[in-house]
């Protein structure tokens, strides 16, 4: 990262671990590794890819950006082998291939870590790796010896700290990235795609594994890093290709480009990075948590005794490193998992041990941090998914039978006034994309009568476009009168949309801040430490 | 992937009964996968009746298939009194699918229809014997309590499921062998009838038999409770409020808590109502058939209920088609095998094969659609000019 690169300061990224040097080996004398050209696919009614064309050059880590749904995924399954392009070629070294699966693209040196990734929890570190390309001893003995030399002599060279014989669901989540990587490289992988490898990852991980790919890169590893988050592309990439609708529309210079130019190249118009709201003016307490305490699933309490409260028309943020009682937290809120001891009021009453679906016709609106495990049911249609919260209740349905003209109604309102892209409201919600699902939710929960907001982790791995409608949607709730309680791991989203911010740490909030003149070093200093620093516009715990 | 994600909601390597439904697949796809389905299972059939053929001393016959699958046709469809024959076999197919598809739905695998079955037949064939009321009325009663008791012997996984997570298809198992045993020492102890040479209950009143519906049949009225019931159950599950909370407990159970359903109560309610379900299946062949139930009852329909369900996608009406083919081929069997000498077994083997191919479906659509592809790219580059 050069001086060139000028980030908007409150999305700036993290300090670089990127040798400045890193990219100047790149020259355009070096013949590219792999290349695509013209590659084009047609599905039933998209064309996924229109003659796309991509270089990458060894030891070059090279973006590719673009929108969900824009072809990203599609043009890295065809260089994986899983669907076959209708026209266009491939070559690797120069030479054209046809790549038949995916054992065919691993043997061509191509190696893929998928976003959720493919490892078997109970077996260890080894045997996650060679599965599928055991070493034998002979023909009937697996040789596990010589398995876990190689790994430890790969981990040595790329810089992994990692014991072979730990069971991997023992692995934190960013280690187990780098079993999926060490699994490609075991397979000598000389070309690497991750597709968004950042998305589960906390910023130090994040911080970590991107040293991790500068080395790999050094090594001479091409790496093709899919990612729709602005600030991480141009920290990481050489160079960076943007997709938009099938079609590459250009590509960037990170030591040049600047978020905004690269947003407004991802969705072909101008977008506002940041989120202009005035002033809250904060009424009426709504929320209102007393000593709160709540365990896990494991029965080991997580959420140790908070205390807090949301006003009507203002925005309080959770700000934490994932894994502190925020997600019990909230569950706790909404109702979904009981409480130890503590009370929770909302609008004055008394609601610690309330249904969820009291809670829910009470005035709560939950935007889950798991949109297809909680929110949605995938394989119903969009109409019935958009009722999901309220088909108990008239006008959906009278005396238990469902109404399904209304039901019909308010999906022919709802899915033009959310701007949901769906061929018809008939089709099954797994048919959406993720932002598109995500309005989904948010159409229905914003569309109820609500005085209180639970928002978790509202806009995780959505594009900028389905991010600023979101974003603006919050904004309106509380402009009109809504509590807001934001949850994210994020923590610029966190600064952008909160009157208020209280820090999350091992199950307490260990201070809380005004939004106005917070400094993002000193936020993220406490979701690191949870010491609260002392200065004046600390609040601590009340 | 999200589809695999919709279907593996139930979690993780348990049975995801949801899964075999075919989600995914709209309607057309799913009759044209049963129908080749339907159709593989003929054809294995008939690849075992050439094969009997040709080990047989008669001589090899290449068109035995075709007859002995028209004496099963004509045997069945062919005439008023076999039609009266296939819709008694239905008739207990049908509400025992029904009872397999709606736990289906909630994604439960009730096995135990078995078990309930025999419950709802000895209730009803107590109520049927010891009630004293005119006609419509001791019928009526006696095919409640049979479906009360099924549903009892139905609530008891259901509640053992919801309060301490007993998977419901051990707890079933369990409880069908307890059934079948103890029903039977029931039958030959507590409630024999004294006057009966073999182990029975007495037989039922005539004020509480299903009447003959179709002259010169033995068609009984069963059938119209069997379609009244799959109606009631379609509206049940797709047009009321508790069918979308059982929908939505089997197809995501989070997304259910979420909108605010209890998990618990719906699976102690589809339980109950599937053991009904099942409990009326045993109740209508008692009142139809049976008459009576006898200490060595020996029947499969709980089982079979299983292969409807499957076969009938776990739709009511998908069931009561499945029902109509598997009525077809049993009462058909033994015509079949009296023109042609071969085996009714074959026809249990030729209903195995149709189960089996719609289960395989998914993976056989697979292969197929990979298989085109792979055409497909391979005729590309051959039709390009280099």
């Amino acid at each position: 990262m050069t001086e060139g690169a000028t980030p908007t300061p409150a999305q700036g990224p993290p300090p670089a671990a990127v040798a400045p040097e890193a990219s100047k080996r790149h020259g355009e004398h070096v013949a590219p590794s792999l290349a695509m050209r013209g590659i084009t696919k047609q599905f039933p009614g998209v064309l996924a890819n229109d003659h796309i064309d991509l270089d990458v050059k060894p030891g070059e880590i090279h973006a590719l950006l673009g929108e969900n749904g824009a072809g990203k995924s599609t043009l890295m399954n065809i260089l994986y082998g899983l669907i076959q392009p209708d026209s266009g070629e491939v070559l690797i070294n120069g030479a054209p291939v046809r790549i038949s699966g995916p054992s065919d693209a691993i043997g061509r040196g191509i190696g893929m870590v998928h976003q959720h990734f493919m490892l078997v929890p109970v077996f260890n570190v080894t045997e996650n790796i060679i599965l599928g390309d055991e070493t034998m001893a002979n023909p009937v003995v697996l040789d596990e010896r010589a398995a876990e030399g190689r790994i430890k002599e790969l981990a040595a060279q790329f810089g992994f700290e990692i014991d072979p014989r730990v069971i991997v669901g023992e692995l934190s989540v960013g280690m187990q990235q780098r079993v999926e990587i060490l699994k490609a490289l075991y397979r000598d992988a000389k070309i690497l795609i991750l597709d968004e490898p950042t998305a589960v990852l906390t910023p130090q991980e994040t911080v970590e594994i991107f040293g991790v790919l500068r080395r790999l890169a050094d090594e001479g590893t091409s790496i093709i890093f899919i990612s729709h988050k602005l600030y991480e592309v141009l920290e990481i990439a050489d160079r960076i290709t943007v997709i938009r609708r099938g079609k590459v529309v250009g590509q960037a210079d990170p030591k040049t480009a600047t978020e905004e130019q690269l947003a407004e190249m991802m969705v072909g118009r101008e977008v506002s990075l940041t989120v202009s709201k005035e002033p809250a003016t904060p009424g009426e307490t709504v929320l209102a948590v007393q000593d709160l305490r709540v365990d896990d699933d494991r029965g080991s309490e997580v959420v140790r005794g908070c205390s807090f409260e949301v006003r009507a028309g203002e925005i309080l943020g959770v700000a934490g490193v994932a894994g502190n009682g925020q997600a019990e937290l909230v569950e706790a809120l909404v109702g979904l998992r009981k409480t130890r001891s503590g009370s929770i009021t909302l609008d004055g009453a008394v609601v610690t041990h309330n249904s969820v679906r009291d809670l829910t016709t009470r005035g709560i609106a939950y935007i889950p941090a798991d949109r297809q495990r909680y929110g949605l049911v995938l394989s119903y249609p969009i109409d019935d998914n958009l009722v999901l919260t309220d088909y108990h209740r008239a006008p959906y349905s009278r005396f238990g039978i469902l109404n399904e003209r209304a039901i019909g109604e308010r999906a022919a309102e709802l899915i033009p006034a959310y701007d949901i892209r769906t061929p018809s409201a008939v089709v099954s919600a797994a048919t959406l994309s993720g932002g598109n699902q995500q309005k989904l939710i948010v159409a229905r929960e914003f569309s109820r009568e609500i005085s209180l907001l639970v928002a978790d982790q509202p806009t995780r791995g959505l594009d900028v476009g389905s991010i600023e409608f979101i974003h603006k949607q919050i904004i309106a709730k509380r402009d009109a009168g809504v509590a807001v309680l934001l949850v994210s791991a994020e923590l610029d989203e966190i600064l952008e949309l909160s009157d208020r911010i209280a820090v999350m740490y091992r199950g307490q909030l260990v201070a809380t801040v005004d939004a106005a003149g917070a400094e993002k070093e000193r936020i993220g200093l406490m979701m690191a430490t949870g010491q609260a620093g002392g200065t004046d516009d600390v609040e601590g715990q009340r | 992937m999200t589809e695999e994600r919709g279907g593996g909601a139930g979690g993780g390597m348990s049975l995801n009964p949801t899964a075999l439904l075919g989600s995914g697949a709209g309607l057309g796809q799913q009759l044209v996968g049963t129908t080749v389905a339907v159709l593989l299972g003929l054809l294995v059939g008939a690849a075992l009746i050439l094969l009997s053929s040709a080990l047989s001393d008669e001589g090899f016959d290449p068109f035995l298939p075709i007859t002995a699958y028209w004496a099963l046709l004509e045997g069945s469809l062919g005439s008023l009194r076999g039609i009266g024959n296939v819709t008694n076999v239905m008739t207990p197919l049908i509400l025992v699918g029904l009872s397999v598809a709606f736990a289906f739905r909630a994604g439960l695998f009730n096995i135990g229809a078995q078990g309930q079955f025999f419950v709802g037949a000895f209730v009803a064939a107590l109520a049927g014997a010891s009630i004293a009321l005119p006609f419509p009325l001791a019928l009526l009663a006696a095919l409640a309590f049979g479906a009360l008791g099924g549903a009892f012997w139905g609530f008891i996984p259901g509640f053992l499921k919801a309060w301490r997570g007993a998977h419901e298809v051990v707890v079933t198992i369990m409880l069908n062998s307890i059934a079948a045993l103890g029903l039977n020492l029931l039958a030959s102890t507590l409630f024999k009838d004294p006057v009966a040479t073999f182990p029975r209950t007495p037989d039922i009143l005539p004020e509480a038999v299903l009447p003959i519906i179709l002259a010169d049949t033995k068609m009984h009225a069963g059938i119209i409770v069997a379609v009244i019931t799959a109606v009631v159950v379609w509206f049940l599950l797709f047009k009321s409020t508790l069918g979308m909370d059982i929908r939505t407990t089997g197809s995501n159970p989070n997304a259910a808590r979420y909108a605010g359903i209890r998990p618990a109560a719906i699976i102690v309610l589809t339980m109950s109502i599937a053991g009904a379900l099942a409990g009326l299946g045993g109740a209508v062949e008692t009142l139809g058939i049976t008459k009576n139930y006898p200490a060595e009852y020996n029947t499969t329909y709980g089982f079979d209920g299983i292969a409807v369900a499957l076969l009938g996608r776990a739709h009511p009406f998908g069931v009561i088609g499945a029902a109509l083919l598997f009525g077809i081929l049993r009462s058909g069997a033994g015509s079949m095998q009296r023109a042609t000498d071969i085996p009714v077994d074959i026809i249990v083997i030729v209903q195995g094969a149709i189960i089996l191919f719609v289960a395989a479906e998914p993976f056989l659509r697979r292969v197929w659609s990979r298989r085109r592809t792979a055409a497909a790219a391979g005729a590309a580059p051959a039709g390009s000019p280099a």
